[in-house]
């Protein structure tokens, strides 16, 4: 059916005609009708999933802009996991708030296809459309409960920065376009590396403004400010998917920019990607420890998680990009069924999200508790979860480059981040109920997606072996 | 010899205009001004020989931004600035907007004399000149034709996105 030249974006079209279709299916349905709106979003991600698969090792190319190599279809892969998981979580959470569904399944499929795009895009201009068409959705996501104050006020601080940062990311390609004198990824590389420019002082200004870019979406520090906010403002589930679909995608993005296009200047970015890294991890967990909110806590905890990741990327060898994309997956199923739990615990009139809800959990929701403990350690990083994988393959990438400082930081914060996430665990086991509001039941949608994940954390965890070896050879494509 | 005259002409509209947008006391004849500038400088974008820039100056800047100004004046309900506030003293000296704005200024006046005076200082760049609208096009629908079909999906998310936050309290589709 598709010519050959349109083989790389099969992925991208499977998802936006599901977007497409869940529009027209809101657009047709009856008042008070109900449709299974998130099917059409699971067949579409389900048709993207198969299309990956088909597409593995062939390293083709659409319009030259657009590339399905190995190392975009892992991150596609990974998308598609979380994108699974978040229709999966939503149902239950759109009849408890009365959201709009056809609209919310409609962006959240949007903005599946602009982070696939963002992640197989070869070219600075698409990256930005991409890049666009996820936070505009993203955007209306977290704003979309208009009955709460605090998500609007989250949506509108989000969208105010993010547009700054917009504008930021933009003038970098400006930049780089004037250099260049081509937005193509391939292009850009081959001039940079072709000619000396080192001291070229339009060139260093691209590549700080592209930084501020990236460094805003994938909230590292000092760009982090939005991320406590908007995260703890969203609804749980939204806040889910943006700190791993959209940190998933930026930081596929950034790796291909900064690793490919960029990597002849390596000397120049590295040292400032270090710093980054290691602000970012210390303040995500100093500042995590004092926090009373979940969401707000782990809101900390994805920008340490965020830094872990840059420290993959500072270290640039073989290991480092491999395990970048490791830690994308593991972050993203653990994070991810860490708020679908929160989420799911949300009643109609209290979001259920301080760390005193959660006293006694144990007693009223036993399975919900061991699950959440999981994706707890996961996250803090302790065997035998994914988490002490990837953390273990981004750590010995850093003293394999050398960067023994940046892995001595990343120990410590670990070590102190397994503080918070533990004080979680010791309420849920430990401290009684007392007066609260007894906590909602957990519809079986919701549970399936969470044994899904809590099975994908532990198979990852003891077995990853699979999947390691298909991220390494995911980055034999383009680096 | 006309040719230059004309410039002066466009030339003095577009700074005589923009010093009238500081001048005025009701925003709405700012922003009138503004537009007026715009248009003096699409003006001279056409005597450069860059008609596409002068078109996209009219159809952005003169349309639909000045529109986004006018509905910001109209709805923040400021037809006239307050007298009492008005000082005359030094601009850098007056609180916040005002001397950020001075600073900016300066800023910009320095950087202009900078690279107008220095010798030599445009770099060569990379990129093809690109300047008529029928460049503009082919280029458009050939080399950037995904990035154009990307972003009818961008708008369309930006209107599904405004009309789902702008939708009245309990009105259903």
């Amino acid at each position: 059916m598709f010519n050959s030249a349109f083989d790389a974006i099969v992925p991208l079209l499977c998802v936006t005609l599901a977007a497409l279709a869940s529009m027209s299916a809101e657009a047709f349905r009856g008042k008070g009708e109900r449709m299974p709106i998130g099917g059409l979003g699971i067949v579409g991600l389900a048709g993207a999933a198969v299309s990956c698969v088909l597409l593995w090792n062939r390293n083709t190319s659409s319009f030259g802009v657009i590339v399905a190599d190995n190392f975009g279809l892992f991150v596609t892969m990974t998308l598609i996991i979380v994108g699974l998981l978040t229709i999966m979580f939503s149902s239950q959470v759109l009849d408890l708030h009365d959201l709009p569904r056809g609209e919310y399944y409609t962006l959240v499929l949007f903005a599946i296809a602009g982070m696939i795009m963002m992640a197989t895009a070869n070219d600075l201009l698409v990256l930005f459309i991409a890049l666009e068409i996820m936070s505009l959705a993203v955007y209306v996501l977290t704003g979309i409960r208009r009955d709460d104050q605090r998500s609007s006020e989250a949506a509108f601080k989000y969208f105010l920065l993010g547009a700054f940062s917009s504008a930021f990311f933009l003038y970098g390609i400006a930049f780089t376009y004037g250099v260049t004198g081509s937005t193509r990824l391939d292009r850009v590389g081959t001039f940079l590396a072709a000619q000396s420019m080192a001291d070229n002082p339009l060139l260093l200004v691209a590549l700080g403004l592209l930084l501020v870019g990236f460094a805003f979406k994938i909230s590292a520090v000092p760009f982090h400010m939005w991320t406590p906010d908007a995260y703890e403002g969203a609804p749980a589930i939204v806040t889910g998917f943006m700190s791993t679909g959209v940190k998933a995608a930026a930081f596929a993005a950034f790796a291909r920019v900064f690793l490919s296009a960029f990597e002849p200047f390596s000397a120049d970015w590295a040292p400032v990607v270090w710093v980054i890294a290691a602000a970012t991890m210390i303040l995500g967990t100093v500042v995590g420890v004092a926090q009373s909110n979940l969401k707000r806590m782990l809101a900390y905890s994805s920008i340490a998680h965020g830094g872990y990741l840059l420290v993959g990327l500072v270290a640039a060898n073989q290991v480092g990009k491999a395990a970048i994309l490791f830690y994308l997956l593991a972050y993203a199923v653990t994070n991810l069924a860490a708020f679908g739990v929160i989420a799911m615990l949300g009643a109609r009139d209290r979001a259920n999200d301080e760390l005193r809800d959660y006293a006694g959990l144990w007693q009223s929701h036993p399975a919900l508790a061991a699950l959440m403990t999981v994706c707890l350690l996961s996250l803090g990083g302790i065997p035998p979860t994914v988490g002490f994988i990837g953390k273990w393959y981004i750590f010995s990438a850093a003293v394999g480059s050398g960067y023994y400082g940046l892995a001595i930081i990343g120990v410590l914060t670990s070590v102190i981040s397994v503080f918070f996430y533990l004080r979680v665990v010791v309420m849920m086991y430990m401290a009684e109920r007392d007066g609260a509001p007894a906590l909602p039941r957990v519809g079986a949608v919701g549970m399936t997606a969470l044994a899904i994940a809590i099975f994908a954390i532990f198979y990852l965890g003891i077995l990853p072996t699979a999947v390691l070896d298909l991220a390494a050879a995911s980055i034999s494509t383009i680096f | 010899m006309p040719e230059t005259l004309v410039f002066y002409l466009l030339a003095a509209l577009a700074i005589g205009a923009s010093a009238m947008v500081i001048g005025q006391r009701n925003p709405m004849y700012s922003v009138m001004m503004l537009i007026a500038s715009f248009g003096a400088l699409a003006a001279l974008y056409i005597q450069l020989d860059a008609p596409f820039v002068a078109v996209a100056q009219i159809i952005i800047y003169a349309g639909a931004i000045m529109v986004l100004f006018l509905f910001v004046v109209m709805l923040l309900n400021a037809p006239q600035e307050d007298r009492a506030e008005w000082d005359r003293s030094h601009p850098l000296r007056q609180p916040g907007v005002t001397r950020f704005g001075t600073l900016m200024a300066l800023l910009l006046v320095i950087e202009l004399t900078w690279a107008l005076t220095g010798p030599g200082r445009a770099v060569e760049s990379g990129a093809a000149p690109v300047s008529s609208v029928r460049e503009v096009g082919r280029v458009l629908f050939t080399d950037y034709m995904f990035a154009f079909e990307a972003t009818s999906i961008l708008i369309l998310v930006a209107m599904l996105g405004a009309v789902l936050l702008a939708r009245r309290e309990g009105e259903q589709p």
